[in-house]
């Protein structure tokens, strides 16, 4: 039983990683832009495919850097060819342009690389077991916990020190002022639109580790990611952290006495958070309300 | 958009143009004559009808309100799953299934809309499209009562008995096309008559400037929220109807794709215009039907739809020729 339970919180960390990763991602692009990037999903799925590809030529490890950048700048280059143009408009047609971008790039992917799953090969050293006791945790998993630590720790450190992440930062409570202040504020929704699709690449590199490539791997990813946003609260990074994490543990506890409900429960988290505390777990009251 | 087009356009739905009614009425009306003179088929009508309604529906609360749901598929595949399982396990009554169906989708949606009258934007979007999926993953889930992924099968539309004549609706195509047709008219002309009321001129003035409205001591969120609730009465009237088209019902039906699809309609054809979702979803279909018969691709087509309108059509096909008669 104990077994059971440790097998469960572990693969409840790893699907709350993910979830964190993803739902980092989007939250950045919703801050600043205020665009729901609906083709996030498939980011993620591009830089899995992109890893696929690149592996044989650099190594797993050579890919695990080279494609998530791959991947950030193709999110770069949409958001100044398409996303940009409706930042002004309806929030309604940003909603469908990304809504529209999902469709074209999961057929692109199973276009080019078939409808069927493809394998990540991970190298050997990662793919053992932690010893007998626990040999449902493979290296592999603890790796992925530590990558996502510190990319999350980064990413955050980003926010926090750098000139770009401050801006970043005041730009999402008040765009308006930045821009005054001299900022080049469309530059710094491409940048930021760009770092979303990083943390979305190397999420799909892991995951593709793990679960193998497919070209709708992102699409089970994607409602969670928004529900970790909407529990920990729209507006906070931090909220999005926890939030990712409590659902993702939640539903692997639940995974032990009721399987059926494992995906339920998120949602019933998510309906308990907006009864009791609308805003979500940290997040800033009159915040895109 | 400034003020004087805004009330350009209100003026134009108030005065009755009755050309284009009659137009649309008789094209409506003739449909299975024409329809398979250019290579459709009877059915393809019937799905326009369907979804036209559940956009129409919809349009109430994101064209006529100003709120934008993403989550409306839910309450489409309940009004479906609600009508298959009345006639499935309850009764082989067709305006049972309809009732039942309608009641269940719209009913999900008001209690829904409680928990989130007080967010707007974006943010409404995100919630609503979350707790859609709730009904999808209890359809797929609940595998003995739904049939899970394979969707809900078993189950066919009953004739209609009134009084001792019997409208043949399972057999006869076109019976069940005039069918279709009899309840879409009857939802339009109630959708008509609120949208013209006090109340429906009351949820176009919250949609033009939410801060005056409020200024003027109309209750924002109890009107909001009565509109997604009908809104979602209409959308879940449409669910049931496809059950009875299909005699099948799918969880994709539920899944947020057919959200998706049911704005894209609705800008497509013109969200400001009253018959827009209708004519988006007619074109909508139509090409759907084509590009999913010509090439395994078809996803790739329908997302270039969805980015050229929005990049290029916001206004949509009504919205376009409005503007054309305006100038």
């Amino acid at each position: 039983m104990l077994q059971l339970i440790l097998f469960n919180v572990t693969n409840g960390l790893i699907i709350g990683t993910f979830y964190v990763l993803m739902a980092l991602g989007l939250s950045l692009i919703l801050n600043l832009s205020n665009v729901i990037n609906f083709a996030h999903g498939n980011f993620l799925a591009l830089g899995g495919y992109i890893a696929f590809v690149l592996t044989p030529f650099i190594g797993f490890w050579g890919a695990l850097v080279l494609s998530p950048i791959l991947t950030a700048i193709l999110g770069f280059v949409i958001e100044r060819l398409m996303i940009r143009r409706v930042y002004s408009r309806d929030p309604v047609y940003s909603l469908l342009l990304t809504f529209g971008l999902a469709f074209i790039l999961q057929d692109v992917c199973r276009y080019i690389w078939g409808p069927n799953g493809l394998p990540l090969g991970v190298p050997d050293s990662l793919s053992q077991p932690l010893s007998q006791d626990l040999f449902f945790i493979t290296w592999y998993r603890v790796f992925m916990i530590a990558v996502v630590v510190v990319a999350v720790a980064s990413l955050f450190a980003f926010l926090r020190y750098s000139r770009v992440g401050v801006r970043i930062r005041a730009g999402t409570l008040d765009l308006e002022t930045v821009a005054v202040l001299g900022v080049n504020v469309r530059m710094l929704r491409s940048f930021n639109f760009g770092l979303g699709s990083l943390l979305a690449g190397l999420s799909g590199v892991l995951a593709a580790g793990q679960i193998g490539l497919n070209p709708n791997m992102g699409d089970d990813l994607l409602m969670p990611s928004f529900i970790a946003i909407i529990v920990g609260g729209v507006g906070s990074l931090t909220g999005t952290l926890l939030g990712g994490l409590l659902i993702g543990v939640a539903a692997a506890l639940t995974t032990i006495f009721w399987p059926a409900a494992s995906e339920a429960v998120i949602y019933v988290i998510m309906a308990v958070v907006l009864l009791i505390r609308p805003r979500g777990l940290m997040g800033e009251e009159g915040m895109l309300t | 958009m400034n003020s004087a087009t805004v009330a350009g356009a209100v003026e134009r739905r108030t005065e009755m143009r009755w050309l284009p009614l009659i137009a649309i009425w008789a094209l409506l009306l003739t449909a299975p004559f024409w329809l398979p003179l250019l290579g459709g088929y009877t059915a393809l009508a019937g799905r326009v009808l369907v979804l036209g309604l559940a956009a129409m529906g919809f349009n109430m609360l994101l064209g006529f309100t100003g709120v934008m749901s993403f989550g409306h598929a839910a309450y489409f595949g309940l009004g479906a799953y609600g009508a298959g399982l009345t006639l499935k396990y309850l009764a082989a009554s067709t305006p049972l299934a309809m009732l039942l169906g309608t009641l269940l989708g719209g009913l999900a949606g008001t209690l829904f809309g409680l928990l989130i009258v007080r967010r707007r934007g974006v943010y409404f979007a995100m919630v609503t499209v979350a707790f859609g999926q709730v009904a999808f993953y209890i359809a797929y889930s609940w595998n003995d009562l739904t049939g899970g992924y394979d969707g809900l099968r078993g189950f066919e539309r009953a004739p209609i008995h009134l009084g001792p004549a019997v409208i043949d609706i399972a057999n006869s195509p076109n019976a069940f096309y005039y069918f279709l047709l009899f309840a879409f008219a009857v939802a339009v002309a109630l959708m008509a008559f609120i949208l013209r009321s006090p109340f429906g001129r009351t949820l176009v003035a919250i949609r033009e400037n939410e801060r005056r409205a409020r200024f003027l001591g109309i209750p924002i969120e109890r009107h909001i929220w009565l509109s997604f609730s009908i809104s979602c009465f209409f959308t879940a009237l449409a669910g049931s109807l496809y059950a009875l088209l299909n005699n099948f019902a799918d969880p994709m039906a539920l899944h947020y794709s057919l959200s998706g699809e049911i704005v894209i309609m609705t800008v497509m054809g013109g969200m400001r215009a009253f018959w827009g979702p209708l004519l988006g979803a007619a074109v909508f279909v139509v090409l759907q039907d084509y590009i999913s018969s010509m090439t395994v691709n078809w996803m790739s087509f329908i997302g270039l739809i969805f980015v050229l309108v929005v990049l290029f059509f916001p206004r949509g096909l009504l919205g376009m020729l409005q503007r054309r008669g305006a100038a």
